[in-house]
């Protein structure tokens, strides 16, 4: 019995007592089977389909509905992302659905913020309310209007309606997220994980997965692991907790947090000895061979050398001379510092490239003590890595022609696949972590061949992908000139003022944090509490549970969002307008609710405009449609923004004339042009709907999408399936399609240009300079290599203090649990302890179920603890937003949610404490990506008298007027007429 | 008592293969049941206190995530647990009403609950913690292989399978006739060794669980170190590139 045995660690799940023995019964038994049974029941009397939002998958369903309630959700098997395959979360949809914290009718505060005291105001009160605040701001200084939409999947419309607005002050969660992931990868190969790239289920032969919880892409990630496992293919979970997938592998790292960038590097120094790298791949497809400028100390030194029209050059060994890095058919070298025409010096990013990370700095031996992962681990590692890339590759039988022209018979790939996500990216040190993982995979061909990562359609982009962020310039009555959000090439695309001013609230694409690519909503409440660098009069939230579980400091975050200015007695943040669907714990602190509905009551897209839903396979791209009508007075969020913007006359939501130009936002979905041809969706464009990507706008686009099952895809032909950063029919394919703007050769960079324009800038070249305060910072970490340098909090002073690192994870079934207030899921993870290595915690004299403290320097919590063996010995851990405020979600007041379960955001903080450079953010000092897990403590056993409910156990929330008690039986039956 | 129908040599014998080896612990199978069975043949799967302190439902599939062993040796397993419709159940047998029962055609294990009295000796009996009883309805109920889609003229084919088994991301939930050796499902666990839970107990279960593969271990040549391709140091190993040029 390989099982029953020995299990003492209960990771989650339902578990209950057997129930009692009642008295025995001595009749004679009745002959069995008579039992009459329907064996062919209905499933329900109507079906549709649409798009999961229980989390950010975005899985299709089908959703079978009875007497117009909801018998049963299905996952959909035509649909790209999950066929046909549903998770925890997705199936218990029916109870988000009928949730008793659903929110019913827009509320205006009466009483004080946080006491919960509100009236119910029909919503011609709510718009007149809105609009006459914002009307206000967008009139005088549109600055003070900032907009933060949290879990967003509309943020390429919500993008643009702030656009609309006037104001730079937009973004959504990425920066408290996985912007690091985002941007190490856009500047690197064009692409990344998650949403950008997936690995090769098919043909992978080794599988590295870092810093993956059972998160992101979460059902292709399974159904995935499970095809690598029937074919025999390697699979290494990287990972200082072993849960959920790290369960599954093949071997688990238990990593210390915060290293995996340092593994990365001495994996590849491990290669680079060996010489296991990949020249035909580097010479073609990545700048191994460009020439930087050696010029130390001039405004010139770390850019690439170019030739008159502007075209990066190589060394041709051939000619002895300079060429235009891109002609084919040149032999180019490696190594070697050349003389350029001009006089100046330049080398190949090769040799800049081998000569950092051949030092022993890099070496397995110096670097295993920090991972926690033994020196012979790695060498064998990059062993088997090296083996499965460059004696086993995968011949594909498919030609395809280069962007060069040139015809290849086969596809042969390195079958090595990695992924990555926020175990990587929420550390002070996750950009330049990803940066390496990138580098890595370049290193070994691994970029879009076969058995590799593969990019997913609309990805690979051009490096970098887009338009700079826009917004510096800001006018009354006036729109800026386009997307708040964007790519920085250099200083100059930063929004900073000519003495070196963020012009953004949240400090995005600052010095601060130049790549702040998602913007940073983490700073949001501190900086307009601060009134750093400006005030602003309105904050505007959706889908954002600032005072919870999304700030990293719940407790400061309250505070801010209820103080006072004592010179005026008004709130230090003036207005507060907040839409959800549910009574979360942000509700109580916002002045204007408007209730939105849930995700079945609604139209919605999934654009490739925004966060695509594409595989390697081909672009895709899918609607939500309304399955339910409210039974309250809610409305779907952007409908609300629709009438905001016309109300407002924002340009593009009201026509030269004055008049409203979508009615609402279904009308918006497929009539909106972003430019000529391109909308919102790419399916069934055209006035015949048969236009794939870009045409004109179809009034019968969204009967195409649910007649479809409410998505669209495109299948990309065989012969487009690989190399797609330089196959020649895929990029003109995509040009037709509308995912890149030409047709060229995206060259992959090992060295990225824009960094080194940071880091010169910060030696003293350029116009646009940082602070003196930030360019010693600037000038370490704009490295045009990846580097990796120990998270901020372990190099602080007083460090010895806080022994353990600190992580979370999300559980499966909760995932993206922002909504999570679910009957069924709530007896899944309903409460969550602090995981502690079992050698550890007993030498803490804890056991099982014991209370302690987890103190950090910024505060204390209260927990439970659980021991384990599958945790890396210095890391404690536990499961991410399971902890709820008493009150909120119309839980009872003594659920186990807030009772015992806790945040560990009440020891984080979003700031670390000011040194010489001044205020500093807890964040990536290039992106400002929230540092969540670079968190340190230490824990102490709680004193008898202590233990019975976790610190700090703020006061209940109040809930709204006209929310309904919670009911204490659950009944739920389709199938049965509710009684009345 | 009970009486369970007379064993049938080559009987059908539906049931559930499980796959310890690709289980990720995910409870999408647990939850999807729980949808499909709360408006299906055992309606309603209650909840009590569903928003409360102690919330406490009906689930015919629970997922538990445990480690064993210690040190390096150890590893989390996650372990999916429902009705095993066992041959010889005893929880048929010891139902004395006959509400408990096995069903000849398929082997699937069933209670009926107009003749359920609640007393719960079934799962008293049942050493796989398998029955859930409804203290709201007064009644014992169970996993029922989602006898109302396995054979659902209303589904398309593909479709009539249990909804743990449909719904599984990771595919480590297969459906079939365990009484017939040649099925899908009989091959799998001739392949893959699958085993019986707790087969000292007697109750012959059909379903069956696959044991976690053995790891993938690589045995590959150790890459060559500096001193043995002769380049000392960082230097000397950059000079092995200097004369590499490939082609564009």
């Amino acid at each position: 019995m390989p099982i029953a045995a020995g299990g003492r660690l209960t990771l989650g799940g339902v578990s209950r007592h057997r129930p009692g023995m009642s008295e025995t019964h001595s009749s004679p038994p009745p002959a069995p089977g008579q039992e009459k049974i329907n064996l062919s029941p209905e499933t329900g009397d109507r079906m549709a389909t649409t798009t999961c939002y229980m989390c950010a998958c975005r899985c299709g369903i089908r959703v079978h509905l009875k007497d117009g309630r909801i018998r049963y959700i299905e996952g959909n098997r035509d649909h790209p992302v999950n066929k046909g395959v549903l998770c925890a979360k997705g199936s218990a949809g029916i109870m988000n659905h009928y949730s008793p914290a659903r929110l019913s009718k827009p509320l205006l505060r009466v009483g004080e913020r946080g006491s919960g005291d509100y009236k119910e105001i029909e919503w011609e009160e709510a718009l007149a309310v809105a609009t006459g605040w914002l009307g206000q701001v967008r009139g005088t200084d549109p600055r003070k209007l900032a907009f933060f939409t949290g879990r967003d999947q509309s943020q390429s419309f919500t993008g643009w309606w702030a656009s609309a607005f006037g104001t730079p002050n937009f973004a959504a969660h990425g920066g408290f997220c996985s912007v690091n992931m985002a941007a190490g990868g856009l500047y690197s190969i064009g692409g990344s994980f998650w949403e950008f790239g997936e690995a090769d289920w098919e043909h992978a032969k080794y599988f590295l997965m870092l810093g993956v919880a059972e998160d992101h892409d979460s059902n292709p990630i399974k159904a995935g692991l499970a095809k690598l496992k029937a074919r025999g293919a390697k699979y290494v979970a990287v990972n200082p907790v072993k849960t959920g997938y790290a369960a599954v592998a093949d071997e688990w790292l238990g990593i210390r947090p915060g290293t995996d960038g340092l593994f990365i590097l001495a994996l590849v120094h491990v290669l680079l000895e060996a010489e296991r790298v990949d020249l035909d791949f580097l010479v073609r497809y990545t700048n191994a061979t460009h020439l930087v400028i050696r010029n130390p100390g001039g405004a010139d030194d770390g850019l690439f050398a170019r030739d008159a029209a502007g075209k990066v050059l190589a060394w041709d060994r051939d000619q002895n001379a300079a060429v235009d890095a891109a002609t084919p058919g040149t032999r180019q070298a490696f190594m070697g510092v050349v003389t350029l025409e001009d006089g100046r010096r330049a080398v190949p990013v090769f040799e800049l490239l081998a000569g950092r990370y051949l030092q022993p700095e890099y070496a397995p031996e110096s670097v295993a003590e920090r991972c926690g992962v033994p020196a012979a681990t790695i060498r064998r590692i990059a062993a088997e890595i090296a083996d499965v890339a460059f004696n086993q590759p995968v011949t594909l039988d498919q030609p395809w022609t280069d962007t060069a022209g040139r015809r290849h018979e086969t596809m042969v790939g390195r079958p090595v696949a990695i992924h990555a996500m926020r175990g990587i990216s929420a550390h002070s040190n996750g950009f330049h972590t990803c940066r390496a993982i990138h580098m890595l995979q370049m290193l070994l061909g691994a970029v879009d061949t076969p058995g590799s990562w593969r990019y997913k359609s609309p990805y690979p982009r051009p490096i970098p992908p887009g338009p700079p962020p826009a917004g510096k310039t800001v006018a009354p009555g006036q729109p800026i000139a386009g997307m708040a959000l964007g790519f920085p090439r250099g200083p100059e695309d930063l929004m900073v003022a000519a003495d070196g001013t963020p012009l953004r609230l949240d400090k995005a694409f600052s010095w601060e944090a130049p790549l702040g690519l998602h913007g940073m909503m983490h700073t949001v409440l501190a900086n307009a509490h601060a009134g750093d660098p400006y005030k602003i009069d309105v904050l505007f939230m959706y889908m954002a549970n600032m005072a919870w579980n999304s700030s990293m400091n719940p407790g400061e975050a309250t505070r801010m969002m209820t103080e006072k200015d004592p010179a005026t007695g008004e709130y230090r943040i003036p207005h507060i307008i907040y839409s959800d669907a549910f009574f979360s714990e942000t509700v109580a602190f916002a002045d204007l609710i408007l209730p939105d509905t849930t995700y079945l009551e609604r139209w919605d897209c999934i654009s490739l405009l925004d966060r695509p839903i594409g595989s390697a396979h081909g672009p895709a791209d899918a609607i939500r449609q309304p399955i339910l009508a409210p039974d309250r007075d809610v409305r779907p969020f952007q409908d609300v923004l629709i009438e905001l913007g016309t109300r407002l006359k924002l340009p593009g939501f009201v026509a030269a004339d004055g008049s409203r130009v979508y009615a609402d936002y279904k009308e918006y979905i497929w009539k909106h042009e972003r430019k000529p041809g391109t909308g919102p969706l790419a399916g069934f464009r055209g006035a015949d709907g048969a236009g794939d990507g870009v045409g004109a706008p179809n009034p019968g686009q969204l009967d195409a999408y649910v007649a479809n099952g409410c998505f669209w895809r495109y299948d990309l032909p065989h012969e487009q399936g690989y190399f797609k950063h330089a196959n020649k029919a895929y990029l003109e394919n995509a040009v037709r399609l509308g995912m890149v703007g030409t047709a060229d050769q995206i060259v992959l960079q090992l060295y990225s240009e824009p960094l080194a324009k940071f880091r010169l800038a910060a030696q003293g070249h350029g116009p646009v300079q940082p602070p003196d305060r930030l360019r010693a910072r600037t000038a370490r970490f704009a490295d045009p290599l990846p580097i990796w340098y120990p998270p901020f909090e372990e190099e602080m002073e007083g460090a010895a203090a806080y022994p353990l690192h600190a992580v979370t994870q999300r559980p499966a079934a909760m995932y993206h649990s922002w909504h999570s207030q679910n009957a069924w899921l709530r007896q899944i993870h309903g409460q969550n302890s602090l995981f502690i290595h079992r050698a550890t915690a007993e030498g803490l004299g804890l056991a099982d179920d014991d209370w302690a403290w987890v103190i950090s320097r910024n505060g204390r919590a209260r927990v439970q603890v659980r021991l384990m063996e599958g945790v890396n010995p210095g890391t404690v851990w536990t499961w991410n937003a399971i902890g709820k405020r008493s009150g909120a979600w119309n839980l009872a007041d003594d659920a186990a949610e807030s009772r015992v379960g806790f945040l560990l955001n009440h020891v984080l903080s979003e700031f670390l404490p000011p040194d010489d450079t001044g205020k500093r953010l807890n964040a990536d000092p290039m992106t400002g990506q929230a540092a969540w897990y670079d968190a340190r403590v230490r824990i102490e056993k709680a004193a008898p008298d202590e233990a019975s409910e976790t610190v700090p156990y703020p006061a209940a929330l109040r809930r709204p007027k006209g929310m309904a008690a919670a009911p204490s039986i659950l009944r739920y039956n389709a199938s049965k007429a509710p009684t009345p | 008592m009970t009486s369970l129908p007379q064993p049938a040599k080559g009987a059908t014998k539906l049931g559930l293969v499980i796959d310890l080896d690709t289980c990720v612990g995910c409870h999408a199978c647990a939850v999807n049941c729980k949808e499909w069975n709360a408006s299906g043949h055992s309606a309603p799967m209650t909840d009590q206190d569903p928003y409360g302190s102690k919330p406490d439902g009906v689930w015919f599939n629970r997922v538990h995530s445990y480690e064993a062993g210690t040190g390096t040796q150890s590893r989390t397993v996650n372990f999916p647990r429902s009705c095993l419709h066992c041959e010889t159940p005893a929880c048929v047998t010891v139902c004395p009403t006959g509400a408990s029962y096995k069903r000849a055609e398929d082997g699937i294990v069933l209670v009926n609950a107009d003749a359920c009295i609640g007393c719960k000796l079934c799962s008293w009996a049942c050493p796989y913690g398998a029955r859930e009883y409804d203290s709201d309805a007064g009644v014992m109920k169970k996993c029922t292989l989602c006898i109302d889609r396995i054979y659902n003229q209303t589904l398309p084919e593909h479709e009539r399978t249990p909804a743990c088994v449909s719904t599984c991301p990771a595919s480590a939930r297969h459906f079939g006739d365990l009484g017939d050796p040649d099925s899908a499902v009989s091959r799998l666990v001739a392949e893959r060794g699958g085993f019986d839970l707790m087969p000292e107990m007697g109750y012959a279960p059909t379903n069956k669980y696959l044991p976690p593969r053995p790891r993938t271990e690589l045995s590959p040549p150790p890459l060559p170190r500096p001193a043995e391709t002769g380049a000392e140091g960082v230097a000397g190993r950059l000079l092995a590139w200097v004369d590499r040029a490939l082609s564009r």
